[in-house]
């Protein structure tokens, strides 16, 4: 799942040159070729040689465009898209696996992943059902700290700890449930910035919570298995980011099938109807407001659970973690990848992350490069740059 | 709790009120003309105060030493700044924008605003730690019992409340402020009565803009210190404050910076333990607020109801 730079919707149209049946093969070439990308990117140090790596990537990305071979990528993956998700998945695992002695790598791609996570979550408020939340952070916050306090505090199993997170923020979401169903556009929005203000403000002040020093969050033990250990194969001791990386692949993975589930199903077309046109879809009988209660519970469970496995991964969590310019980061990602496209969000996300990380000089400008990414992208492109392709409703195949 | 103490919540209080005020101003403004919302304005707030300070600092560096020739420099170098970014943002980035939904513009503003911020970081010297900002007015005590208010504040607040009857008196007595009601009401109208709809759009962001960069310059001289961060919380606020207020409302975005001012010094000065708590408390009353008027407290009735 890692990598990928033109990954296409299952209910995507095949382009008109695929329209006979494509064979898988282009799709899986080209989850290759981006996984040995992403990993090459991931184990390069030195400006130079990430400079010359950017030339080549950009260079390989023309060609392939104008030699129609992302078209071919992308049909042959809606195509197969069953094969293509485990094709995918096999990718991931090995960039993991190739990178497993490597601390500051795997815990970028852990990092990666758990952001796909959360930005799946705001793809079903936002990207489905088109309820606004400009408070992500606060959410990804909420399980955090509730991975934190539960457990320092008490012997709860981690993984229930993680559900915990995901509940907690749902909990908080709903909360807000009332002034988001009673406001519209602007004033939907302004409940959602306030609120995200609210918590990174409370958590400043509250002294229960740490205040501005933060938490301490013990790491994860998953039946009895520390993940902060690294694991010993062969001989070999591994990064326990590996375990992480493991971890928050099978997350984001759960994640992704409940997503796409949901997408595919009545409820996903009940959403599309809700933020399409809200009146029309009342005035059909749809339940508008079970459907967004519905919509911004969900998205922030998920956004909880990733932040409960954040703060047990990184070990130590703050209120600077959670602030309003998270929150912004979050949305730049869904928007950059394309709102409402699950798979736009991993280019994006990889993008936002890494770079930065990689490149040291720009660690500094990074708020302002993703400003002005965004910027560009709103203006020349408004749909993202991998936009969200029309549902098919009669897709020819039973669906991958 | 001795009067004298009161008195000085309520001025403190009143002095916030107007700077939030001037804010909301801004918003209602853009609302109102464009139907957008343009997060970028608390940021031009900041820029305003730096450009202020950067022309302070220059004019001491070439040795002019009186202080109304400085303030009425910096006051004209920020603002007539700030009045330029308002219309080049409402050009570049909201104008070509106009028939997208909301959303795009609300996240490109917000974007071109976290840009500003950036600039002002890596780009001010030292802009990432706190600035002084220059005490340009007479700040001479007066003390009445426990209540002492230093002049400035003084001219602060009567200042702020001239500007925000002004543009009251601009926007609803001027053949300009008419058109910028037309164009509120409605665009497609005020076109075909020969109104130049794209210049009043300007005009509106312009006045905005410098009323912003007013507000920074206020809030400097209040505070006598700035950082890149300032305007990131007065926008939140002053957003908070238009629409509690009713978006697109003049009075509403006055009522409502001066109510966020009120909730803020009631926590102050009724619960003085949890003083820490009085954004926590003010933004949830807002959020409260606005499930009993959702289009807020001066706001058109919302009709959509099915």
């Amino acid at each position: 799942m890692l990598s990928s730079d033109k990954l296409p919707l299952s209910e995507s149209t095949p382009a008109p040159s695929s329209a006979r049946a494509p064979g898988p093969l282009p799709a899986i070439v080209g989850v290759v070729a981006i996984a040995v990308f992403a990993t090459i990117l991931l184990r390069v140090h030195g400006q130079w040689a990430l400079l010359t790596l950017g030339v080549v990537a950009a260079i390989a990305l023309v060609v392939a465009v104008r030699t129609g071979a992302t078209s071919r990528f992308e049909g042959a993956f809606a195509a197969h898209e069953g094969l293509m998700n485990g094709v995918a998945i096999a990718a991931c695992l090995a960039v993991i696996a190739v990178l497993a002695k490597e601390d500051f790598s795997l815990l970028i791609v852990s990092t990666v992943l758990l952001y796909c996570t959360a930005c799946m979550g705001l793809t079903v408020q936002l990207g489905y059902c088109g309820v606004l939340n400009f408070a992500g952070a606060a959410f990804f916050g909420a399980g955090a700290y509730t991975a934190a306090v539960l457990g320092a505090h008490t012997a709860l199993p981690h993984l229930l700890v993680l559900l915990a997170g995901g509940c907690i923020a749902g909990l908080l979401g709903s909360v807000l449930l009332l002034p988001v169903l009673r406001t519209r556009g602007h004033y939907a929005a302004l409940i959602t910035v306030a609120f995200g203000i609210m918590f990174r403000s409370f958590l400043e002040v509250n002294n229960t919570l740490g205040g501005p020093q933060g938490l301490m969050v013990p790491g994860m033990t998953i039946f009895g298995w520390s993940l902060n250990k690294g694991l010993v194969i062969g001989g070999v001791t591994l990064s326990f980011y590996f375990n992480y990386a493991l971890v928050t692949l099978a997350l984001a993975i759960a994640v992704y099938v409940v997503t796409r589930r949901l997408e595919r199903s009545w409820v996903g077309m009940h959403f599309d109807a809700v933020r399409i046109d809200e009146l029309a879809a009342s005035t059909f009988g749809l339940n508008v407001q079970a459907l967004k209660i519905g919509a911004f519970v969900i998205g922030n469970v998920f956004i909880g659970m990733a932040g409960a496995v954040f703060a047990m991964m990184t070990g130590f969590i703050s209120p600077t973690d959670f602030d309003f310019s998270t929150s912004l980061v979050l949305i730049a990602i869904i928007m950059l990848g394309g709102i409402g496209n699950v798979w736009g969000i991993l280019p994006a996300a990889a993008f936002v992350l890494i770079l930065p990380e990689k490149l040291q000089a720009i660690q500094e400008y990074r708020f302002l490069l993703y400003s002005a990414a965004v910027i560009l992208v709103l203006l020349f492109r408004p749909e993202g740059l991998f936009p969200r392709r029309l549902r098919r409703y009669f897709p020819s195949r039973g669906g991958g | 709790m001795d009067i004298g103490f009161l008195a000085q919540y309520v001025l403190s209080g009143v002095m916030l009120g107007v700077v939030y005020a001037m804010v909301a101003v801004g918003f209602t403004l853009y609302f109102g003309v464009l139907d957008v919302i343009n997060f970028s304005h608390g940021d031009v707030l900041t820029s305003g105060a730096f450009v202020s300070l950067a022309t302070y600092l220059g004019l001491r560096a070439m040795g002019i030493e009186s202080p109304a020739v400085l303030l009425a420099v910096m006051l004209l170098a920020g603002l007539g700044a700030m009045a330029l970014l308002g219309v080049l943002v409402a050009k570049f980035f909201v104008l070509p924008l106009r028939h997208a939904p909301p959303f795009i513009t609300l996240l490109i503003t917000l974007m071109v605003g976290v840009a500003l911020r950036e600039s002002i970081r890596l780009f001010y010297p030292s802009g990432s730690n706190p600035q002084s900002f220059p005490a340009v007015l007479p700040n001479t005590p007066y003390h009445w019992g426990h209540l002492i208010v230093r002049l400035d504040t003084i001219i602060l607040i009567v200042t702020g409340l001239a500007v925000i009857a002004l543009v009251n008196l601009f926007i609803n007595r001027t053949r300009a402020g008419l058109a910028i009601r037309a164009v509120a009401q409605d665009g497609e109208t005020a076109k075909i009565m020969g109104i130049n709809f794209e210049w009043v759009v300007l005009l509106a962001f312009a006045l905005g803009s410098a009323l912003a960069a007013l507000a920074g310059v206020m809030n400097g001289l209040y505070y006598n210190e700035i950082n890149f961060g300032t305007g990131l919380m007065l926008g939140i606020i002053g957003f908070c404050a238009a629409v509690v207020g009713g978006l697109g409302n003049i009075y509403g975005a006055i009522l409502g910076g001066f109510l966020f001012a009120l909730l803020q010094t009631i926590v102050v000065v009724a619960t003085p333990s949890l003083t820490a708590y009085k954004d926590v408390f003010a933004f949830g009353v807002i959020i409260l607020l606005m499930v009993v008027k959702p289009t807020g407290l001066i706001g058109e009735a919302s009709s959509e109801r099915v």
